[in-house]
């Protein structure tokens, strides 16, 4: 969900390499060895790993609070994706909120992957443990679990009266977070078709179906890895509401997905990578979020993009304090300053992904004009009535369908 | 700890003990200098694997936790679903060794035997990719084989490509997205760790052997195969071992360069342990693929039967 940077590896790659040099698996085992399960002897050492149950506390788990001590708060996100000055260094929108609260935002840029950073911290909120961080940011499906397994605090609304008033209603109401109890969103994602001009060579693309469909693209679609954009999508496509959805159409739209793979349609299913593809032509059309494209239609005039009749997905990337975490107050702080109009444009200005706060227009445009009217940036209220979001999964769905979706996808 | 009790007291009085001490410390020596080396495997080998065995056999889900049910069926299931990936890793894997071997002993004897004031410069060239990261390597092939870019043109001019359509090793006039392409990423992200220990083998071999070999009427490729092939067997071995183990389990290939037909076992494992949660059956698939791996290699090196491997 990361912008477009021709010369250097994208967050998946980046990703990729991390994993590559460090799994999860070793992490985990080493912590097993400190946490003293230095069993001798087989069967004695096999039993007694395992992973202990999620905390079911509602309301997660909160620990003394230092911020009125300590004026830090540590803000975990994904590479690129706040604003940065003219030297590369300094984050203007983070230096701001420190000359006006005291306040210095340790930032990391240290989010990958979803999966991969879950891993990466399930261990530590499963031992009831502080994972260092006081805010992190993390994908709706992901955000949903955090909620579920309790592993994310309360936020504290009269904290919040900026984040409160100025959220826009698209996000308002996740059903994984009625009233935005948990979470507020960093920035919002935009699902689209996107297409390279010159790839198509004048074959015409409006919709999923042309995708899975048109024999003249065969070998030359892509789709995402994140199975809520792609299924959700094709969904849309075939006349379902991915709101509510039952198990049938799920499997109906992975009866319609497997018929394009078979048939050797889809090129590839990518995360972030698609975009080097498409700007190449070697992808002529693919399901694509809306913020690389505002990135690649900037170096590339023949990328495009087209939001389907059946309407679009929208996502957001959320912030959430973990359990345990140090500094609740001051992240809270910050999750407010963020939904002041004027810092929230200067950040989308930057990341061009759709900000989450409603009357951030007039704010952006004296920024940068061409992004105020960018309705990849700032949705239209004629655009924002197609979106549509994917329903909250039981921890069994969401099992279920990601193995559907693996066997898919070629594993 | 315990033997730091047991070592003597460094002022012993009698004179006779003072000559023991010495050789008694030296017969520890070996143990410390182990020390660190066995304290490293049992930190990040063996207690990963013990993990790793009890979550293969675990059941539950994430909100109820985990717990040791001594649930063997899970290897069987994992085995019955993902066979045709760990058959396909094993034949890319085994692919991508032939072509290093075929690649790679000629270099390496080129290093060996001919470079001459070249042979530092060679090394480093065959060295110099490592300096860039792997997946940056991987990804610089999805621009070398691009639809549009001239390797396929040429491909595709000479009718190579529907040759290897024909086989199904490609699709349609595309090298990306297909096994083909994972084979050729496998091949050239392992050259080197062919290369270097078929060097080290042939280097080690005495010129002069071969000039005896001609003395005895041994035409040059009569030398080669009874003489210098049969003496550089340890560099194959070792070579072929350190390109087929890897790639076995390689998975960044498949997801950069290949499509849903080219998925390897590194692929599902990735997907079950982080994707899809399923602990157990990513575990247990580690554990089939280790075994697969060890009693492949343990069978190749009784046959290639050769005690040293480098």
């Amino acid at each position: 969900m990361r912008q477009y940077e021709p010369d250097r590896p994208t967050p998946v790659e980046m990703a990729a390499i991390r994993r590559s040099l460090r799994t999860g698996r070793a992490a985990l085992a080493r912590r097993s060895f400190l946490g003293g399960a230095l069993a001798v002897g087989g069967v004695g050492a096999l039993s007694a790993c395992g992973i202990p149950a999620a905390g079911k506390t509602q309301g997660g788990v909160s620990a003394d609070d230092h911020s009125a001590q300590e004026k830090v708060v540590n803000f975990s996100n994904w590479p690129e994706y706040i604003d940065v000055d003219d030297s590369g260094k300094t984050h203007p929108t983070l230096d701001e909120f420190r000359k006006r609260t005291g306040i210095t935002v340790k930032y990391t840029e240290d989010i990958n992957d979803n999966d991969e950073f879950f891993g990466k911290i399930q261990p530590q909120l499963a031992a009831g443990q502080d994972t260092g961080r006081d805010l992190i940011v993390l994908t709706d499906w992901l955000a949903a679990r955090m909620i579920r397994l309790g592993y994310v605090q309360q936020l504290d609304a009269s904290h919040l009266p900026h984040a409160f008033a100025n959220l826009s209603d698209q996000f308002r109401s996740p059903d994984w977070d009625p009233g935005r109890a948990y979470s507020y969103p960093w920035q919002g994602i935009s699902t689209v078709v996107a297409f390279n001009k010159k790839a198509l060579n004048g074959v015409e693309v409006k919709s999923v179906s042309d995708l899975l469909d048109n024999p003249a693209l065969k070998g030359r679609v892509g789709l995402l890895t994140e199975m809520r954009d792609t299924v959700g999508m094709t969904m849309l496509d075939m006349g379902i509401d991915p709101g509510k959805f039952t198990d049938d159409d799920y499997d109906a739209v992975i009866a319609r997905l497997q018929k394009a793979v078979d048939k050797g349609q889809i090129r590839r299913f990518t995360g972030n990578d698609y975009t080097s593809d498409l700007s190449k032509g070697d992808l002529a059309a693919c399901v694509a979020w809306g913020g690389d494209i505002v990135q690649l239609q900037a170096d590339n005039p023949d990328v495009g993009y087209v939001i389907p009749d059946s309407g679009y997905m929208t996502s957001t990337d959320n912030l959430m304090i973990p359990n345990k975490a140090r500094h609740k107050t001051n992240a809270e702080r910050l999750i407010d300053f963020y939904y002041e109009p004027q810092p929230a444009a200067e950040l989308s200005a930057y990341v061009n992904y759709v900000s989450p706060v409603a009357d951030v227009q007039p704010y952006l445009a004296k920024i940068d004009k061409g992004a105020a009217s960018n309705p990849l940036i700032v949705p239209d209220k004629a655009m924002q009535a197609r979106s549509h979001a994917f329903r909250a999964l039981s921890s069994k769905e969401e099992t279920a369908y990601q193995q559907k979706f693996a066997k898919l996808t070629g594993a | 700890m315990a033997t730091l009790s047991e070592a003597p007291p460094p002022l012993a009085p009698a004179e006779p003990e003072t000559k023991k001490a010495p050789r008694r410390r030296g017969r520890w020596t070996p143990y410390w200098l182990l020390l660190p080396g066995i304290l490293w495997l049992v930190v990040f080998f063996a207690l990963p694997m013990i993990y790793q065995g009890s979550t293969s056999i675990q059941t539950g889900s994430l909100e109820e936790g985990y717990k040791v049910t001594w649930h063997f069926a899970t290897y069987w299931d994992a085995l019955s679903e993902y066979w045709p990936q760990f058959l396909r890793s094993v034949f890319c894997a085994a692919a991508a060794t032939v072509l290093c071997l075929l690649l790679g002993y000629p270099l390496a004897y080129l290093i060996a035997f001919r470079a001459g004031r070249w042979r530092n410069l060679i090394m480093i060239l065959v060295i110099a990719p490592f300096f860039t990261s792997f997946l940056i390597r991987t990804l610089a092939w999805k621009t070398i084989l691009a639809d549009n870019g001239p390797v396929v043109h040429v491909l595709n001019s000479l009718h190579v490509l529907s040759v290897t359509d024909f086989l199904g090793w490609t699709a349609g006039d595309r090298v990306l997205a297909t096994p083909l392409a994972v084979v050729c990423g496998l091949t050239y992200n392992f050259l080197p760790f062919m290369i270097l220990p078929l060097y080290t083998s042939l280097e080690r071999i005495d010129g002069r052997l071969h000039e005896a070999a001609g003395d005895l009427y041994a035409k040059p490729w009569t030398t080669f195969r009874k003489v210098t092939f049969p003496l550089s067997m340890p560099g194959v071995v070792s070579g072929t071992l350190l390109t087929f183990i890897p790639a076995a389990g390689d998975y960044v290939n498949a997801e950069l360069l290949g499509s849903t037909d080219t998925r390897m076992i590194g692929n599902v494992i990735q997907t079950q342990f982080l994707r899809i949660l399923d602990y157990p059956t990513a575990a247990a698939l580690s554990f089939i693929l280790m075994a697969a791996i060890l009693a492949m290699v343990t069978i190749y090196i009784r046959r290639s039967g050769t005690e040293d491997l480098v």
